[in-house]
């Protein structure tokens, strides 16, 4: 998987799951302040990430994961 | 004893039913006898028992929430939140104008999020503990609605759910009553709502033999008092209502439905599922309810029945009505709405009570519908089939859950206030 389609991917989970539009987000939004994730959310979208991407983030990976860009690049160093 | 009471009345309403999302065209189904029976499209209903339910529809809960609000919610918790804000915007209160601390909210569900708790186990069956979802325990929960309509309207007094089977909204509204007179709270928002039509809720009521299995025949199924009614036909739904003093209702020129003059709770002590024979918890019930009103029986026009179309829960609710009413309960109307809107569980309460305020305002009695051969043990006038004009000063409405829980309210017409 290239590293534009995992972006793709992580763009849609987002859009899927935290009711934004694709145009909202950017690689710098920060989950909690630019795309409005509660707690629940953040776990949530760990969760979709785990799922999609067929990984595993423990809790500790998880926690360092703030914005998009840093999503996008724990599943690649995954990959 | 009743002018040291706080006299508390309706001023809103807010419906969700399978004949009707508005409180008019509520209104308009009751009035034309319309069933909202249908076969279940929410699941495959091979090898169930019964495969046909009311279901809401033509109801869309993206276009009253906004889709991720509305994803974190089970269908139970959205017809709350939905009657919630019909209910709030039908009294036409300002909330801006209300101190936060003085509205609150007793909304329940029989059962909570039952679909939730469905797919969430089947999730954990099919893919293990991890990948339950954190939103999982927020959204099955029963008090989860009285929770989101806080949070969506800031308000911020007594918050909770009730939880009494059949009986949990008419509990609930009776809670809002007693809060506002003990002075906790000057507004109450309150009701119930159910989502029950699910693979489990279906095949559990089917096991306990509660429900009509009249798969051929579904708008026909509902039919209480009817020598060939088999049960109660599931429906779903919500209602909600926001109460307040009859002083304050006053001083903002607010439309009344109705005052709530009286309210009884009892238990049968009985059984599990079966009513007590003879009703002799309803009657209790209904005694409580008049007592509190200071009226005698007589004063009694219309009583929306909990009439379910079970075999034995019909016959004990007509026993209970003559031991109390005497020769009264021959010159009452009686009728049981659920042979339209089918069994709302918890949120059954609610909605008979808003169809007894809207008989009222209308000055009609809604009927029973899918009366052919009436149950030769049933000699009062339950309303068969057509709605009759009848000037309605009292109503009232009963309500029985599993567990033996019963509820009766009272209510008299807003327009003699």
């Amino acid at each position: 998987m290239t590293q534009a389609e995992i972006k793709d991917k992580v763009y849609d989970i987002i859009v899927s799951k935290m009711g934004v539009n694709k145009d909202q987000i950017k690689t710098e939004s920060k989950f909690s302040d630019d795309l409005g994730a509660d707690s629940l959310d953040t776990v949530e979208l760990i969760m979709e990430l785990e799922s999609e991407f067929d990984v595993q983030i423990p809790d500790e990976d998880a926690e360092k994961i703030g914005t998009v860009q840093q999503a996008i690049d724990y599943i690649v160093s995954k990959k | 004893m009743a002018q040291e009471r706080k006299r508390i009345v309706i001023t809103g309403i807010g419906v969700l039913t399978p004949i009707g999302l508005t409180k008019e065209d509520f209104w308009d189904s009751l009035f034309n006898g319309k069933s909202g029976a249908a076969p279940i499209t929410y699941f495959d209903t091979t090898n169930f028992a019964t495969t046909f339910a009311c279901e809401l529809k033509g109801f869309s809960a993206d276009s009253y929430i906004d889709r991720k609000t509305a994803d974190r919610m089970d269908p139970y918790c959205q017809y709350a939140v939905i009657a919630a804000d019909q209910a709030l915007i039908d009294s036409g209160l300002d909330l801006k104008e209300i101190d936060p601390l003085r509205i609150g909210v007793v909304h329940g569900s029989g059962i909570g999020g039952m679909t939730t708790y469905e797919q969430q186990f089947k999730t954990f069956l099919e893919r293990g503990p991890r990948r339950i979802s954190p939103f999982f325990i927020p959204m099955l929960i029963p008090d989860i609605a009285a929770g989101q309509i806080s949070i969506r309207h800031g308000l911020m007094g007594p918050n909770y759910a009730t939880s009494s089977a059949c009986a949990t909204s008419l509990h609930a509204i009776m809670d809002a009553y007693m809060l506002i007179q003990a002075g906790m709270a000057d507004y109450m928002v309150c009701g119930g709502s159910e989502a029950p039509i699910t693979q489990m809720s279906v095949g559990g009521f089917n096991s306990a033999r509660a429900l009509s299995t009249a798969n051929d025949r579904p708008q026909q199924a509902s039919r209480p008092y009817d020598r060939d009614r088999d049960g109660f036909v599931m429906g779903e739904g919500g209602g909600s209502l926001i109460l307040e003093s009859l002083e304050s209702a006053k001083a903002r020129g607010a439309k009344i439905y109705a005052e709530i003059v009286g309210v009884g709770a009892t238990a049968d002590a009985y059984h599990l599922t079966a009513p007590h024979p003879e009703g002799l918890g309803a009657v209790n019930a209904m005694k409580t309810a008049l007592k509190i009103a200071g009226i005698a029986p007589e004063n009694i026009d219309y009583i929306n029945t909990h009439g379910t179309a079970t075999p034995l829960g019909d016959l004990a609710e007509i026993s209970a009505i003559k031991t109390l009413f005497g020769e009264h309960a021959y010159k009452l109307n009686i009728s049981s709405t659920k042979s339209m809107t089918g069994h709302l569980l918890g949120a059954a309460g609610v909605v008979e009570s808003i169809a007894c305020l809207l008989a009222m305002q209308h000055q009609t009695v809604p009927p029973t519908i899918n009366l052919d051969n009436l149950d030769p043990q049933v000699d009062l006038d339950v309303t068969p089939n057509t709605p009759k004009k009848r000037n309605i000063e009292y109503a009232l409405n009963n309500g029985f859950g599993f567990g033996g829980h019963n509820g009766s309210i009272i209510f008299r017409n807003g327009a003699s206030l």
